[in-house]
C-alpha cells in the first residue's frame, strides 16, 4: 500500500480527478496548500511596486492505493496536471504500514 | 426680494447627496487596498469623518468657512446659527439663488471628505482615538480657513454692484472651481506630514503589502466617479451650462487619466492592472476638479492624460524617499491636485467661462499660471506646516501610533475588536455574552 501525495495547480484538479476515476481509485483527499519550488513563486506589480509572491496557491491531493496501480496512477496525474510551465507541481510516494476503515474496522488492503 | 430658483436648488440638493456618497466610496477604495487585517480601521477612518465633521459644521464650521468677518483669512468665529438662516438665500458673490441651508449642506460634504482623504497615508498603524481628535482639530484650524480662502466669494451690496469680503485666494483670482487646492492639495500635503510623523509600517518594503481586494477598490472608484459629478458639476451651484461643462470635463479627464495610467503601466511594467485603472480614474478626477469649469473638453483630454501618466510615476516617490504614504495620497491627491491647479494656467479658456482668464495655450500670458502657482503653494505650505504641528501635539499627548505587536496582529482586532471577514469557519468558541448584560 502506498500513499501518493500530489501537489498540482488548482485549475488542474478537475482533469486529475476525472482521470483518477478511470484508474479505479476509490477515494481522494483534497486540500488547499501554498508553497514554492525551484521557481520561488512569481511577481506581481501594484502601482509600480514589484512584490515577490513566493507562496503560490496549490492543491494537495492525497490518495491511498494498492502497490500494483501506483505507476498507472502516477502516469495519469502527470499527464493530466502537466502544462509544461513552471509550477506544475510534484508527486511523491510513501509506503504505508496499515490503513483502517473507521466505520467497519477493516484493515490493510480491504480498507482502501 | 431675491428669488429662489427651484431647478438650481434641486440640482444642488442632488449634488449634495452625490458628494456625500464619495466618502463611503473612498472607504471602499482605500479599504480594498489594505491587507485583510486592517480593512475595518481603514473604512472607519473615512466613515468617522462624516460623524465628526457634520457635528462641527453645524456648531461652528459653516460660520468659520462661509461668513464675512471682514477678514479674508477666516469667517466669523461664532456658532453657525443655521436655524436662523432657514429662509435666507445664499449670497456667495451674488451669484446664487439657492437657500443658505442647501449651500451649507453641499459645502459640508466637501469638509467631510477632505480629512477622510488624509487617512490613506496612515493605514494600518494609527490609534483610532488619535485619528478622531486629529480630524476635529484639523478641519477646524486647516480646512475651514482654507475653504474660506478658496470658496468664499464675499457678499454683494444691496444693489448687487459691489462685492466685499471675499476670501484671500478667491479675491486674488486664483481659479479653483471645486477644490483642487482646498480639498486635494490640502489633504495631500496633510497626508505627507502625517506619514512623516507616524513613520513606516512594520515590514514596509520588506514584506508584500498587497491590496487584499481589487474588486473593493473598483467599487470605491466607481462610487467616487459617480459622486464626483456632484462635486464638480454641483459646484456651479446652478443647473446651467457651466454645470454641464463641468460635468462633461469631469467625464473626459477621468477617462483620459484612466487610459494614461494604463499606458504607463503597460509600457513600464508589462501589464495593465485593475488597481492601475482605478488609480488612474481617481487621479483624473482629482486633476480636473479645479479646472472643470475653466477649460474645454479637448483641454480636459490632455489634463487627464497628463495627470494619469504623472501620477502613475508619482506613486513611486515614496520608495525613492522612503516614507510610507501607504495608499499614495501624496502621489494621487497632492500631485494630481497640483497638476490640475497648474493646468488651468495652460488650458484656461475664457471662451467657455467669461469669469476665468486665458491660459498660455489659449492666448493668455503668465498671469494666470502665476496665480495658480500661488494658490497651490499657499495651501500646500499652510496645510503641511499646520498638520505637522497638530500631529506632533497629538503624538506628545495621546500618541499617534498603536504598538508594534498590535500592528503586526492587525489593527482591526486590536483597535476595534472586529474582523472584516470570517475566512476560517473553524474558529470555535461558543461562550456568548451580551455586552450590555455583562456585569462584574
Amino acid at each position: 500500500m502506498k500513499l501518493i501525495t500530489a501537489i498540482i495547480k488548482p485549475f488542474k484538479l478537475d482533469e486529475v480527478k476525472a482521470t483518477l476515476e478511470h484508474a479505479g481509485v476509490t477515494g481522494i483527499t483534497v486540500s488547499e496548500a501554498s508553497g514554492y519550488g525551484r521557481q520561488r513563486g512569481h511577481t506581481e506589480v501594484y502601482r509600480g511596486a514589484e512584490y515577490r509572491i513566493d507562496l503560490v496557491p496549490k492543491v494537495r491531493l492525497e490518495l491511498v492505493v494498492r502497490d500494483e496501480v501506483v505507476d498507472d496512477v502516477i502516469d495519469r496525474i502527470v499527464e493530466a496536471a502537466h502544462t509544461d510551465r513552471i509550477g506544475d507541481g510534484k508527486i511523491w510516494v510513501t509506503s504505508l504500514d496499515d490503513v483502517i476503515r473507521v466505520r467497519t474496522g477493516e484493515r490493510g488492503i480491504d480498507a482502501i | 426680494m431675491p428669488q429662489t430658483f427651484s431647478g438650481d436648488t434641486a440640482w444642488v440638493l442632488a449634488s449634495t447627496a452625490l458628494v456625500l456618497l464619495m466618502t463611503p466610496g473612498l472607504a471602499f477604495f482605500y479599504g480594498g487596498m489594505v491587507r485583510a487585517k486592517s480593512v475595518i480601521n481603514m473604512m472607519l477612518m473615512s466613515m468617522s469623518a462624516i460623524g465628526i465633521v457634520t457635528v462641527l459644521w453645524v456648531a461652528y464650521g459653516y460660520s468659520l468657512a462661509f461668513t464675512d468677518s471682514g477678514s479674508k483669512w477666516i469667517g466669523k468665529i461664532a456658532p453657525s446659527h443655521l436655524g436662523s438662516l432657514v429662509n435666507d438665500l445664499a449670497n456667495n458673490g451674488a451669484k446664487l439663488a439657492i437657500p443658505v441651508l442647501v449651500f451649507s449642506a453641499f459645502q459640508l460634504m466637501f469638509a467631510v471628505i477632505t480629512p477622510a482623504l488624509i487617512s490613506g497615508s496612515i493605514a494600518d498603524r494609527t490609534k483610532f482615538v488619535s485619528w478622531v481628535v486629529f480630524v476635529a482639530i484639523w478641519v477646524t484650524v486647516v480646512y475651514f480657513p482654507v475653504a474660506h480662502w478658496v470658496f468664499y466669494f464675499g457678499n454683494a451690496s444691496a444693489d448687487g454692484k459691489t462685492i466685499t469680503g471675499a476670501g484671500w485666494l478667491a479675491g486674488l483670482g486664483v481659479e479653483d472651481f471645486a477644490g483642487g487646492t482646498a480639498v486635494h492639495i490640502n489633504a495631500g500635503a496633510a497626508a505627507l506630514a502625517m506619514a512623516l510623523l507616524l513613520g513606516r509600517r512594520v515590514g514596509f518594503r520588506k514584506e508584500p503589502m498587497r491590496p487584499h481586494s481589487i474588486p473593493l477598490v473598483m467599487i470605491g472608484a466607481g462610487l467616487l466617479w459617480f459622486g464626483w459629478f456632484g462635486f464638480n458639476a454641483g459646484s456651479a451651484l446652478s443647473a446651467n451650462g457651466l454645470a454641464g461643462l463641468a460635468f462633461m470635463n469631469t467625464q473626459v479627464a477621468t477617462a483620459a487619466a484612466l487610459a494614461g495610467w494604463l499606458i504607463v503601466e503597460r509600457l513600464r511594467d508589462g501589464h495593465a492592472t485593475g488597481l492601475g485603472a482605478a488609480s488612474g480614474a481617481v487621479a483624473g478626477l482629482v486633476a480636473i476638479t479645479p479646472a472643470c469649469a475653466f477649460v474645454t473638453p479637448t483641454g480636459s483630454v490632455f489634463i487627464g492624460l497628463i495627470a494619469g501618466a504623472i501620477c502613475a510615476y508619482a506613486v513611486g516617490l515614496k520608495y525613492r524617499f522612503n516614507f510610507d504614504d501607504s495608499l499614495d495620497v501624496v502621489g494621487v491627491h497632492l500631485v494630481g491636485g497640483i497638476v490640475g491647479t497648474l493646468s488651468i494656467g495652460f488650458f484656461g479658456a475664457k471662451a467657455v467661462n467669461s469669469v476665468g482668464l486665458n491660459g498660455l495655450f489659449y492666448g493668455g500670458d503668465l498671469t494666470l499660471l502665476r496665480l495658480q502657482a500661488t494658490g497651490a503653494f499657499a495651501v500646500l505650505a499652510f496645510s503641511f506646516v499646520m498638520t505637522l504641528i497638530i500631529g506632533k501635539l497629538i503624538d506628545l499627548t495621546l500618541g499617534l501610533r498603536i504598538d508594534r505587536d498590535a500592528e503586526v496582529e492587525g489593527i482591526d482586532s486590536t483597535e476595534h475588536a472586529e474582523t472584516a471577514y470570517e475566512l476560517d469557519t473553524r474558529t470555535g468558541g461558543g461562550i456568548f455574552a451580551s455586552a450590555s448584560s455583562k456585569e462584574a
